[in-house]
């Protein structure tokens, strides 16, 4: 007998609380251990391609910050608060490698204050995608090459261009599920809540991706063969790094707020395309990179997250954007006064909030969202 | 305002240049011609080959700060939606920016730019973004190039996170140097003038050469620099290099030293003034730059190294592209932590320092966050101690004058101990 969309998701948020199980359970199943990706954009094919698990390193929630604080200043980001606390108390050790991608100054630091046992591969993403994009290609496919390279030394083995060409269409089908799953929750707003969006999609940081595909297929068929339930509240489309902890999500749905489509680096913008199908695969990855949009790690002078935002506002006739703004991300900040214009020339109404994986307390959100709420 | 420039001191020369450069900047602009505004590493000898007036944002939030005008335009930049935690620099630029858009759109100058004691400069045509000091430069220009709807030019130097610098890195610098040659083509209508560009080249190297000497005499024991001057002359190198003038400012200077030094007036007057010698990490706090100064001379205690200002150390080849890439690529904050922290003891061991002043400066990620660790490196190597500050290069709201006279005071005592 099927399962129900209830008891498939209570399996995706036990995936989403429990990383160190997939680790476990993979090194059981296949005997080879898992490989940590920093936030954020690493070519995650070339891992899947080893055969290692590869896990998100995405922090922890309501963690209590005390030993980072010797290596960071206050002001550095939340995120990277938890990392730090969380290599500290040797959380990663299990790791075999650590990859680390530096597109803002807080993780070109990061990468060089490495306190973890596993060895860290560090690389870095060609910024000027646009217009010097011939040898933007070339120096991140070889870039990705070292990353590749690099890897066979630590893990000992070897991983071969089909290997790769192979997790691409494994990773580029996860994406085409996640992004229909997207689009099932906007129009089923009252079955799934945000926090149970949230878990399924974090969940495919810890899952390997065909049985994350596999999973999320499952849900969507029970969730399509559920009665539709009535939503009388509003629908909103979300931006930021990151949207947790859940009590925040929970607001969300206390105040009858549906999230029908993200735009956060934990999220959506891992999956919004695919990457292509070029002969050699290293260049595929690299040519993913360069065309990838709307992330304000990724430079473009076109900036068109507000473009993205806006449009994501009337194809799913939501009624505003909320920006989930990570405390102390500066590149998530540049982006702010510029969508602000978008927003007002584009009459979308809108919200900021600040997120803080660190928080206990969330009275200051619970207020302005409820106030926003009672607006729309 | 007219100088004799083989009479006029040091000093003169450097008030005299600073002024002028703003003033060929608007100059140009009021005759039609083309303004950048640039970042303060990037290689503008590109820009000096195209006859395109180049401004420098760093340089002018820097002068704002020093000239305690920066409050109004940090609120112009808040009103806008710039977040309080973002670089200063960059929230200080972005008021002055939204003040001269304002002028332009209206035709009336806005209450606080005509108060303002800040530099004037032009509005940009277009900007140059290049991250050898941070990846913060590119949000800035990316924001300003939105904004205006003008051209966003750019030369990403990728962190060196392994070194030696590895070849395709020098290569994708050198392909966006001709993406450059080719962009600024295309905006100014006509072919790029490569003689031009060689001659900035060789000026760039003669201006350098004449900063470093500048440089060395804090290496003097007792020094006749006063290592503050560095952020004061520090202008010149950043925004005219490729220009003769910084030459003729810096070779003035670096003279005037070398008599000080054999006169035997040093950076405090005499030598027994001179008690210890520390290095600063991390930039001036421009808006206490004398309050810092003071107790500093307060405790008899020179500032004789700073990595900062050796940022703008570009020796490189002229007319060999792959040079002026790794020259400009290999700022110390651009590469992995263990060269930086050994370019960072190279600072203090030839500066002679007996400690180190670290400034936990709220609006620089990328030098604050490895502070920690280069102190902790060159302690272990020369057992100098450190200590560190709460500041911030523009921002005067982070900075607190008795918790800076404390630290130095406790730095000072365990100077005195070692």
């Amino acid at each position: 007998m099927s399962r129900t969309a209830a008891e498939i998701i209570k399996e995706f948020r036990e995936i989403a609380a429990h990383p160190e199980k997939a680790i476990a359970n993979h090194k059981r199943e296949t005997g080879k251990g898992a490989v940590g990706i920093m936030p954020v954009y690493c070519p995650e094919e070339i891992v899947h391609a080893s055969g290692y698990l590869p896990i998100g390193m995405w922090g922890a929630q309501k963690k209590t910050i005390s030993k980072a604080r010797t290596y960071l200043p206050p002001f550095a980001c939340s995120i990277m608060q938890s990392v730090m606390e969380l290599q500290l108390e040797g959380v990663y050790d299990e790791l075999s490698a650590v990859i680390f991608s530096v597109p803002c100054d807080t993780l070109k630091c990061m990468s060089q204050k490495w306190h973890g046992k596993a060895p860290a591969i560090v690389f870095a993403h060609p910024q000027n995608r646009k217009n010097a994009r011939k040898v933007a290609d070339a120096y991140c496919r070889e870039e990705y090459a070292i990353v590749k390279e690099k890897l066979e030394d630590i893990l000992g083995v070897t991983i071969t261009n089909s290997a790769i060409k192979e997790s691409i269409a494994v990773y580029n089908e996860n994406r085409a599920a996640c992004r229909r799953f997207s689009d099932i929750v906007a129009d089923y707003p009252g079955n799934i809540c945000p926090s149970d969006r949230h878990a399924v999609l974090k969940s495919r940081w810890f899952m390997e991706k065909s049985k994350h595909t596999a999973l999320l297929n499952e849900l969507m068929a029970a969730i399509e063969s559920e009665p539709k339930k009535k939503f009388t509240g509003k629908k909103v489309v979300v931006s930021g790094i990151m949207l947790e902890p859940y009590e925040v999500l929970d607001i969300f749905e206390e105040n009858g707020l549906a999230i029908v489509a993200d735009d956060l680096a934990q999220e959506t913008r891992n999956f919004r395309q695919d990457v292509g199908n070029d002969e050699d695969a290293l260049l595929a990855l690299a040519k993913a990179w360069n065309d990838f949009d709307g992330c304000s790690l990724a430079t473009d002078a076109a900036k068109p997250k507000g473009r993205i935002l806006i449009d994501a506002v009337r194809k799913y006739d939501a009624d505003a954007v909320i920006v989930c703004m990570m405390k102390f991300c500066d590149p998530e900040e540049f982006d702010y006064p510029i969508l602000l214009q978008e927003f007002e020339e584009a009459g979308v109404r809108n919200l900021q909030i600040e997120i803080d994986q660190e928080s206990t307390a969330f009275e200051q959100i619970k207020t302005r969202i409820q106030t926003f709420a009672e607006i729309l | 305002m007219e100088l004799n420039v083989n009479e006029a001191s040091a000093k003169e020369l450097l008030a005299y240049y600073q002024e002028k450069c703003d003033e060929e900047a608007r100059q140009a602009k009021k005759e039609g011609r083309l303004v950048c505004w640039s970042a303060a590493l990037a290689p503008t000898e590109f820009f000096e080959a195209m006859d395109i007036a180049v401004c420098y944002p760093e340089t002018h939030s820097a002068g704002c700060g020093a000239k305690k005008c920066s409050m109004d335009l940090l609120e112009v930049a808040d009103q806008k939606g710039y977040n309080i935690d973002i670089c200063s620099y960059v929230r200080n630029n972005a008021g002055y920016l939204e003040l001269l858009k304002q002028e332009a759109l209206t035709g009336e100058t806005p209450e606080k730019l005509a108060n303002s004691k800040a530099s004037r400069i032009p509005l940009p045509d277009m900007v140059f973004a290049v991250n050898n000091i941070c990846n913060t430069i590119l949000k800035w220009y990316e924001n300003f190039a939105k904004e205006l709807n003008i051209p966003f030019i750019c030369i990403d130097m990728p962190f060196n996170h392994t070194m030696p610098m590895t070849r395709h890195t020098k290569e994708y610098i050198v392909g966006q140097f001709q993406a450059v040659i080719k962009q600024l083509e295309e905006i100014c209508g006509r072919p790029f003038n490569y003689e031009k560009f060689y001659q900035a080249q060789c000026q760039c190297q003669r201006t350098v050469y004449q900063w470093n000497r500048v440089a060395s005499f804090a290496q003097k024991k007792p020094s006749p620099l006063n290592g503050f001057d560095l952020f004061n002359y520090m202008a010149m190198v950043v925004v005219c290099r490729s220009k003769p003038y910084s030459e003729i400012t810096l070779r003035r200077f670096a003279d005037e030293l070398e008599e000080k030094n054999k006169i035997g007036k040093y950076a405090f007057g005499d030598a027994e003034n001179e008690q210890h010698r520390i290095t600063w990490e991390g930039i001036a706090v421009w808006p206490y730059l004398g309050g810092t100064f003071k107790e500093l001379k307060n405790e008899k205690t020179v500032m004789t190294g700073s990595a900062y200002p050796g940022m703008w150390d570009f020796e490189y080849i002229p007319g060999d592209m792959m040079s002026m890439a790794e020259t400009y690529s290999k700022v110390y904050l651009n590469c992995c932590g263990p060269q930086r922290y050994e370019d960072f003891y190279k600072v203090v061991s030839n500066s002679k320092s007996d400690g180190i002043l670290l400034h936990l400066n709220r609006s620089c990620k990328i030098m604050a966050f490895l502070n920690q660790e280069g102190a902790e490196y060159v302690n272990e190597k020369m057992g100098v101690p450190f200590v560190s500050f709460d500041g911030d290069q523009t921002d005067p709201r982070v900075f607190a004058q008795a918790q800076f006279d404390t630290r130095v005071q406790a730095l000072c005592e365990m100077m005195d101990e070692e």
